[in-house]
């Protein structure tokens, strides 16, 4: 019954892997991580993005305990996929995210205040998209790379894919995960994508849990070989190897940008913590294999690598350090500090143009409201 | 002035819409070469290209979830369901996404998309074919849904609705695509898209329908003359929002009201429209309002369905029944 399944916590999983866990480099057949001019100042700015993603994460937990959060969505130990990804895209490139990717948007330059309010529940994640390239939290599993692609096609209908032009040639990233592998939306996307070679990139994080569900529930195969069936390349990369994830992200991303289609990463990690702040995983999932992967931290091994290699001093871990703690501290007063929206906001919001009818339940509401003693 | 289908008027009313704003696109299934099953999109393909008429893989979540990602990018989507009974794997694209992303972003984007249905029944076709779920889209906030009834107003009507910056639910009266011809002057004001509209006037009773109910309201009340019962009729036009001002106005001085659609009368439009009577037009009523609508019973095997959609004899009775209060 179980010969077919998909080894998880076991060492003969097949990926791409430039940065073992253990902190050495290491050669790979086709590809390569490129860090540009100031190779080790790009890795410990990769370090220094983990950290602090890692703290936006661990913050918001503690705020989510603390009653400040209705509910936080934690992405501890997918930091370096997050990142690596994140790192790899251009201005132009435009990115449909889940509800976990808050590294990414970290990546893009969006406020992580911002992403506090849809988990406070003072908005729903109204930040303007077209500001950071950097598509609102969608929840509904998998719908968001429907949308990637279709911007994907609208980006090849403007002429921006295939020109050359750096500047120019835009990518789109549609994010997702081991669950919503499962989905018809994520299916449907593929077959778009592949039919019209429009210029996306499909990052599944493999974290292995969907809520409770192991990838064994939705999957026979490795999820990277799925985009065969469809007619476009798969790779699977170590989703805890930052340097890795670059490298095949950006290597997705300039295939797309140079008109040759979608392409399929799975980045293979692991979820440390729970689906949310509401999930108790002791109840589906094994100690053995959290520890497990304990040993493959995705910040850990740049760490030792940094240090090893004497690329980085004392001194630039603690500036790190101090830069977490202030984040943190801004997070703290930033979140307490959000304030709760007027009820009747929401009536202005629903359409662009406003309808009679519901001007007139907003009125009626308003006044209703007003008839309370006091309420002025 | 020319003398047009339904269906000519509609791709007519495409194709200004295409020619006047270059941001226009077509998706659906069999749009392109084929020109649609109903062949309301025919020949646009031929003029426009293939990018802007696009056949989408058969697949309706994924003509609706491009489409939000193409409106993301600037474009205007006007998607086909190629049968209403289709619509529904799209179901939560349009309700989740395409409804929900102006609220969701607090205005930062628009979802500027038409949803193009054929609905409704009488053709005789298989199941899944003739179905009428405009309630479950009115019901949706941050849609809007209208239908049109006779060519003049589907050939403004799909412009107006393209041109307008929130998502538009537009039902096609299936059955009167071929139907009838009139006449289309295409310099003419057309009235505002969510804008109800009085097709006959009368003193007696008022009968309100939308799409391709307008018909046998129209002969039911001409039927009715015959015999000296003076019935007014209002075409809704738009069912999210509801324009009642002229309902109002027309119950208020009859009295009376009959609304009739082919979609199940439970909690159907029938029922919103008559509570929003009631609570306006209490002391002008002389009779509660009545509905007269398809059962509620998923819609039969065709050999059937004339018995199970509303037509000119099951107007008149609840007419009767409305005048002996």
């Amino acid at each position: 019954m179980t010969e077919y399944l998909v080894p998880r916590a076991e060492g003969d999983v097949q990926y791409v892997q430039l940065l073992t866990p253990e902190g050495y480099r290491v050669e790979h057949p086709d590809y390569a991580f490129d860090g540009g001019e100031d190779e080790a100042g790009t890795i410990r700015g990769f370090y220094r993005d983990m950290v602090l993603t890692r703290r936006i994460d661990t913050e918001s937990t503690a705020l989510q305990r603390h009653g400040e959060l209705g509910i936080w969505a934690q992405l501890l130990g997918q930091e370096a996929a997050q990142i690596g990804s994140g790192r790899a895209l251009r201005p132009q490139d435009y990115v449909f995210p889940t509800y976990r990717e808050h590294g990414v948007a970290y990546c893009r330059g969006l406020d992580p205040l911002r992403l506090l309010g849809l988990f406070r529940g003072v908005d729903q994640g109204a930040w303007d998209p077209h500001v950071n390239n950097f598509a609102n939290y969608t929840i509904v599993i998998g719908a968001q790379t429907l949308h990637a692609t279709g911007y994907a096609m609208g980006v090849q209908r403007d002429g921006a894919v295939g020109t050359g032009d750096a500047d120019r040639d835009t990518a789109v990233v549609a994010y997702f995960g081991d669950g919503a592998s499962s989905q018809g939306d994520v299916n449907e996307s593929f077959i778009f994508a592949a039919s019209y070679n429009a210029p996306v990139v499909f990052f599944c994080q493999n974290n292995q849990w969907a809520i409770s569900e192991p990838i064994e529930r939705q999957s026979r195969i490795p999820l990277y070989q799925r985009a065969r069936g469809f007619g476009f390349p798969g790779v699977r990369v170590d989703g805890n190897d930052v340097l890795a994830v670059h490298a095949v992200t950006q290597a997705a991303l300039q295939y797309a940008r140079e008109g040759n289609g979608p392409t399929l990463v799975e980045a293979y990690t692991y979820r440390m913590g729970a689906h949310t702040t509401t999930d108790d995983p002791t109840r589906y999932r094994l100690t053995d294999e959290v520890e497990y992967w304990k040993l493959r931290d995705p910040i850990a091994r740049v760490k030792v690598y940094l240090t090893r290699n004497g690329l980085a001093d004392h001194d630039f871990f603690e500036d790190v350090e101090r830069e977490a703690e202030e984040l943190g501290a801004r997070l703290r007063d930033g979140c307490r500090a959000l304030p709760d929206p007027s009820p009747l906001s929401i009536f202005d919001q629903v359409y662009a143009e406003q309808t009679p009818e519901l001007e007139a339940q907003r009125d009626e509401f308003a006044a209703y409201l007003d008839s309370f003693e006091g309420a002025h | 002035m020319t003398k047009v289908t339904l269906a000519k008027a509609l791709n007519m009313g495409l194709r200004k819409a295409m020619e006047t704003d270059p941001k226009v696109l077509i998706m659906g299934e069999d749009v392109g070469k084929l020109g649609g099953v109903f062949r309301i999109t025919d020949g646009l393909q031929k003029d426009f290209g293939e990018d802007r008429v696009i056949d989408s893989p058969l697949a309706e979540s994924g003509i609706l979830g491009t489409a939000v990602g193409l409106a993301m990018r600037g474009f205007r989507p006007v998607c086909e369901i190629q049968f209403d009974g289709f619509v529904y794997p799209a179901y939560d694209q349009i309700v989740s996404q395409v409804a929900k992303l102006h609220f969701r972003t607090q205005g930062a984007i628009k979802m500027p998309m038409v949803i193009r249905i054929p609905f409704g029944g009488g053709i005789g076709a298989v199941e899944h074919h003739s179905e009428s779920p405009e309630a479950q889209f009115a019901h949706t906030p941050g849609l809007k849904v209208v239908s049109c009834s006779n060519p003049v107003d589907g050939y403004w009507m799909i412009q107006q609705a393209i041109a307008h910056d929130d998502p538009v639910v537009f039902l096609e009266p299936k059955r009167q695509y071929h139907a009838d011809k009139a006449d289309l002057d295409e310099e003419a004001t057309p009235p505002p898209l969510f804008s109800s509209k009085v097709l006959r006037t009368g003193s007696d009773a008022t009968l309100l329908g939308y799409g391709p109910m307008v018909k046998t309201l129209m002969k039911a009340a001409e039927a009715a003359a015959g015999e000296g019962r003076s019935l007014e009729v209002i075409d809704l036009r738009t069912l999210s929002p509801l324009d009642m001002g002229p309902v109002f106005e027309s119950v208020r001085k009859t009295g009376r009201a009959v609304v009739a659609h082919e979609a199940h009368t439970n909690l159907g439009m029938g029922a919103e429209i008559a509570a929003r009577i009631t609570e306006q037009c209490f002391y002008s009523l002389q009779a509660p309002v009545l509905r007269v609508g398809g059962f509620d019973t998923p819609y039969p095997p065709a050999r059937i369905e004339e018995e199970y959609l509303p037509d000119l004899d099951r107007v008149l009775d609840a007419v009767d029944r409305t005048m002996g209060f």
